[in-house]
Order: structure tokens, then sequence, then C-alpha cells
């Protein structure tokens, strides 16, 4: 036998103890090829964890992570489970993002056992979309956790890592189960020719990726359904040379 | 004999305990009613009927005219202890009750401060009763009226005069009563309360020759007494709304678990599920005999087919999630937003309950932030023009430049909300920074009119 079939031979059987006891749940594509590319299985990948990391120290960065992940649950199927610490959300915000009020039922913990309680219950329930937190701190146990939880009902569960003036910016280096990390900061939007204020634009990093590459991209934010979009002066050239070359990572 | 007065009769002169015939020389005229005591006894059996319903699996009636409720564990399911007494003493004026209430970790200071403190609704924080009942007259412990007469003509008034004295010569002269009353009131011993048990409400139970302690036989029993309980419900077509399970120690006191449902339920596994997670705060103490579980309300529940076609797939049932979430954490904490026709942002959105229909309505589609502050924090600005953004701003010590920005949008005051929002007008801005981040700030008045607000500017929310 080559090498290399044993190779893949391994990996499949990998796959197979690892997914057991999966729903085959299928993925969330983001409609934008390079970004879709770095994933396995070319979207987000359905019942399993994802972490969504809030950038730099200016406030603003913790709202365009809102968004980001209010467009993603608002591409899901379903309603969507929001597990707050403080209730400073602005429906009508997510609502822009893509997120209907109607699909949106929020849970407000006391405290952040509470939360991480919270939100495994809305992942082992099943019958939800996509269940959202906003953890400041997030153990490895814990995250191994909600990892089973997503993976034995299918369901998207988003960690939305806030970071607290006290605690500082969210320590991106930590380890944790969760199958994705990204982190999303504010870039300076393009010029209008007239006075005023155009779409949003973030910069997308793909931190990490079981399975599959890492990435950077720069993006224009949600749309009313959710959907990102590629900025203008960068849609006639190819999007893969803004792109950090592909490595692979454990 | 006078025996109740109201509040016009009381402002008149006429005290409780006054002869009819002095009351009568005094307020010519006076409407006097005979006593009823057993219509009075019905409506306070009446009143903790609603209680029981309402705020808490154990409730005693105190006759003639009080009312003990046991809120242990039930507080949290309104919002605390406070905001369970304002709601209590709210409902009750409501019906023309005037209501006065506390609460304390023993039922006997309970009872004493609700009668004899100054303030009519009152919360004793915990391990904080013995020194709140010391002011209190001595009448408060609920001594025989020859006692109270006995003991004032030795020179006590109030509790605090009777707690430091030696305990031995008080009982020499007074017997075990007093001590005991003492002791009550200071929380040093427990009397247990009997709570009222409605006889038309559904209920099984189950009783023990050993008693029973262990948290995995409390679970045993609370799945029998689920499924004893659930064809009865069946049986007349109902589902519950609440439940009670009541754990009778064998030391007479009782614990209990109030559960709710979103819906009318009466799956097996769901409602055991519900119940069981609470048992943890069970305190078994030397044993219990007795579990009894009683079906508070209960309401018609229609079967629903589940899906009407072999392709249509059926919409996931959330009312299993929601009662648990509401059970851990409180009913007002699990919700979902709704639109209000209201400019003013802050008032843009209500909640309301997380399993009510879905209304398809939303915003106007002008920009809005994902974070609104809970309150708008003043910002340092420096401004060009009136009707211009500003060219920088500090906010939270960080001195921003504004690169782009939109607006303004004017936001006007909802005078027929508040007399202060008559003229109020708020200018909003969206600015970006030279990082990216967004950021939506107004200015409070129209830049001209002072009367329109103060001018100074504040930052209310953060866009993506």
């Amino acid at each position: 036998m080559r090498p290399h079939s044993a190779i893949e031979d391994l990996r499949a059987r990998i796959a197979r103890i690892e997914r057991s006891t999966a729903h085959q749940a299928g993925v969330l594509p983001f409609g934008h090829a390079p970004m879709d590319d770095a994933l396995p299985g070319g979207g987000l990948l359905l019942g399993a964890l994802h972490e969504v990391v809030a950038a730099g120290e200016a406030a603003g960065d913790g709202a365009a992570a809102v968004l980001f992940t209010a467009g993603i649950a608002g591409r899901s199927v379903g309603k969507t489970l929001w597990c707050l610490a403080r209730s400073d959300l602005f429906a009508p915000g997510l609502a822009q993002a893509g997120l209907d009020a109607d699909r949106v039922i929020y849970v407000e913990a006391p405290d952040e056992r509470a939360l991480l309680a919270c939100f495994e219950e809305g992942l082992r329930h099943g019958g939800l979309g996509t269940v959202v937190a906003e953890v400041t701190r997030m153990s490895m146990i814990a995250s191994r956790r909600l990892q089973l939880a997503a993976e034995s009902s299918g369901t998207l569960g988003i960690a939305l890592r806030r970071w607290h003036r006290s605690a500082g910016p969210v320590d991106v280096s930590t380890p944790s189960a969760a199958v994705t990390r990204w982190r999303v900061s504010a870039k300076p939007s393009t010029a209008l020719p007239v006075p005023g204020i155009g779409r949003a634009r973030w910069q997308i990093e793909l931190l990490r990726c079981r399975g599959g590459g890492s990435g950077v991209w720069e993006m224009e934010a949600c749309d009313a359904e959710g959907r990102l979009a590629i900025p203008a002066e960068l849609a006639n050239r190819p999007a893969a040379e803004i792109a950090r070359p592909r490595r692979a990572t454990g | 004999m006078v025996l109740a007065a109201d509040n016009v009769a009381q402002r008149a002169g006429l005290r409780v305990g006054m002869k009819l015939a002095q009351a009568q020389a005094m307020v010519p005229g006076v409407i006097a009613r005979h006593a009823e005591p057993d219509a009075d006894a019905e409506a306070l059996d009446r009143l903790a009927g609603w209680a029981l319903q309402r705020y808490s699996p154990l409730v005693a009636t105190d006759a003639p005219d009080g009312l003990v409720i046991d809120i242990t564990g039930a507080a949290h399911l309104h919002g605390g202890e406070r905001r369970l007494l304002a709601d209590l003493v709210e409902r009750l004026a409501a019906t023309g009750i005037t209501a006065r209430v506390a609460v304390a970790d023993s039922h006997a200071a309970a009872h004493a401060l609700a009668r004899h403190a100054a303030k009519p609704t009152l919360v004793v924080p915990v391990g904080d009763d013995a020194q709140a009942v010391l002011p209190l007259p001595i009448v408060a412990l609920r001594l025989p009226s020859e006692m109270v007469e006995a003991l004032r003509g030795l020179g006590f008034f109030t509790i605090a005069d009777l707690a430091h004295q030696p305990r031995a010569p008080l009982t020499k002269r007074f017997g075990a009563l007093l001590i005991r009353q003492l002791d009550l009131a200071f929380g040093r011993a427990q009397a247990p309360i009997m709570p009222i048990r409605p006889p038309d409400l559904l209920e099984a139970e189950q009783r023990f020759l050993d008693p029973i302690g262990t948290p995995d036989a409390l679970a045993l029993h609370t799945g029998v007494l689920v499924e004893q309980l659930c064809p009865m419900l069946e049986a007349r077509g109902l589902g519950a709304r609440r439940l009670d399970l009541l754990f009778h120690r064998i030391d007479g006191a009782i614990e209990a678990i109030r559960i709710g449902t979103a819906r009318p339920n009466r799956d097996i596994t769901r409602l055991t599920r519900l119940l069981s997670d609470r048992i943890e705060r069970i305190d078994p103490g030397l044993g219990i005999e007795t579990m009894r579980l009683v079906a508070i309300i209960a309401e018609p529940l229609a079967q629903v087919q589940a899906a009407s076609s072999l392709t249509a797939k059926a919409t996931p049932d959330l009312s299993g999630l929601i009662d648990t979430l509401s059970n851990r954490l409180g009913p007002d904490r699990v919700y979902r937003m709704v639109p209000v026709a209201s400019d003013v942002p802050e008032r843009a959105q209500r909640r309301v309950a997380a399993l009510s229909p879905a209304t398809g309505e939303s915003w106007p589609n002008w920009p809005r932030p994902s974070r609104l502050l809970a309150r708008p924090e003043p910002i340092e600005t420096l401004a060009l023009l009136p009707d211009h953004p500003p060219a920088s701003f500090v906010w939270r010590g960080v001195r921003r430049r504004v690169k782009r920005a939109d607006g303004p949008e004017r936001v006007f005051g909802e005078w027929w909300k508040r007399d202060a929002e008559m003229a109020a007008v708020r200018d909003y801005f969206r600015v970006e920074d030279e990082a990216g981040a967004r950021f939506w700030i107004y200015r409070a008045g129209d830049g001209e009119d002072a009367e329109t607000g103060s001018h100074g500017w504040f930052l209310h929310g953060l866009f993506g």
C-alpha cells in the first residue's frame, strides 16, 4: 500500500471516529469562495462550536463581531437563542444584519456559570438553528462540553467572546475545542464621492480551523440578508492576493 | 364595640376597641355593620387560595386578618423579594385591600414586623431578624393581654427591654410561653406553618413508611408522582401550567418546589425533568415522610397534529427549552424583542414572552447600532458648525477623529409621554473614526434653541 493512501485511510477512519455520534449536519457557506474554500466542507460546520472574537481595544469592534455573528445566525435555518450577560443588544441593529426580531429568543443569565449552562441547554435541545452566547471566559473543559452538545444535536453554536474593560482584550492564543476561531475588526470604509458614510468594512480573520486553513479577508459588512460582500475596489482582482498563504493547523 | 374602622372613620377619630355608642356620639350618622367572622374567614381563605396560585406553594391563613407566605425559593420567579412585595401590594390595592407586608427569616419575625413596624412594606436582610424586631413593642410577641399588662407594669415596653434580661427569672415569673415567643421572634426556634390545601385541585401523594432523604430516592418518587398525576390530567383534558411538589419532613417542616410551564403540559418526561432539575435545593432534614404533587394551575390542553403532510417538516417545539430556562432563571429573563412604534431609540423595542406569536413586524430601515448603551454617555467634542457632526470627540478617555459622518437624523421628544419632552430634540449622527469603528452620537437640542436641549453631545450606540 502506498504511504499516501495509508494516510488518507487513516484520516477517513479518524473522521469516522470523530463524527460517530454527530449528526451529518452539513455546512453553512458564506457565499464568498475564498472564505468557503478555507473551511472544510465549504462553509461553517453546523453541529459545531465556533468562536468569534472582537479585535483590538476599540469598542466598535465588539459591535462588528455582533453583526458578523447576527449575519451567520440570520442565514441559518430556524430560531436563534442569544444568551446574554448584559442586555445592551439592540434588536433593530440585529434585524438590519439579517436576524429578524421574531427569530431571536434572548436569555439573560445572572452570571457566567449560568450563561454557559444556558448555552449548553440550547445546544442540546436540537430545535434551534443557532445558539449564540456572549462569553468572556471559556475554559477548555467548557468548550469541549459545548462542542459535544452541538455535535449531538446538529445546532450551530457561536461563542461570541466579549472583552471586558477590567479583563482586557480576549487572549486569542488560549486553546479551546471550538472548530473555528474568527476575529472581526472594523476597517475604514471607502470614501463616498459625496458627504456621508458608506457600507461598513470589516477585516475578517480565520485564526484557526480544525482540518482547514486560515486566512484574512477584507469584506463589506452584512446586508439585510446577512451576506457579506467583496469591496468594490477589490472585486476586480483575485481575492487570493490579500489572503495569507494557507497553513495547516491542528 | 368597634372591631374595624376604615380610613375615613379613622381620620374622624374612631379607633378599634371603642364602644359603638361612643363612636356614634363622636360621628353622628356613622355607618355601622355587624361583624361577620365566618364571612371574613371565608374571604381570607379565598385570598390565600389566590396567593397560592400566584406566589408560592406554601401559603397559610393567619386568622383573623393575616396571610403567611413562605417565599423561600419562589421569590426569584417574580424578580426578587422586593418586586414580589411590590407586585403583591399593588394587586391587593387594586382590589381595595390595604396590606402591610414584611419579609423576614422566620414566620414570627415577619408577623411582628408586618403589624408593628413603621414601614408598610419591609424586607429584612437575611440574618438581621434579631436586630429588626428589637424596637418593636411587646404586643408584637403575640402574648396573652394580661401578660402584656403585667410586663408593662414591670417596665418592659419593647422587645429590646426583654431581650437582655436573664431567661430563668422571666420563665419563673411568666412561664415558658414568653421565652418561646421571644425565641421565635429572634429566629432561634421555628414553628412550622400549616399551609392551606384547596379541595378541588388535582394531586398525587406518596407516603413512606421509612422516611427518605437521598436525592436519588427523591428523584425516583418525583417520577412516580408525575406518572400518577398525568393520567388524571389527561382524563380531564387538562395540562399543567403550574405544579407544586411538596415534601413533608418528619420534623413538621415542609419544603416545596414550584415549576411553571409556558404552555399547558402533561408530558411525563418533561415535567419530571423540570421538577428533578430543582431537587438539589431541597433540604430533607431528618427525612421526608410524604411527598405531594399538586397541579396548582391546570388549563385545557388540546391535541395538536404534529405535521400535516409527509413532506412538511414539523416546526421544532421550543416550549420545553423555554420552560427549563424560565424555571432556572425566572420567566422575565427569557424573552423576545418586538418593535414599538417609537422614534426614541430606547423605546423602540419591548420585551414579550419568548413563545408569544410572531408579529412579522420590523423596524423602519434607518441605520441602527447593534449595541445600545443603557444610558447615553456624555462625550467631549470639537464641533465646527452647529449643523455638522463634531470633528473629533473623546469617549471613555480616548480621543477619536471623525473621518466620515452621516446625519443628522432628528428625533423629537414624545410629549404625550412626559411634559419634559415637549420641546426636546435629539440630532443623531453616524460617525466613523480613523480606525473604522462606527459610533452613534447625538446632540441634545437642535443647536439653536436652548429650550430643545442642553446642546451637549452624547454617545448612544455602537455600530459594527
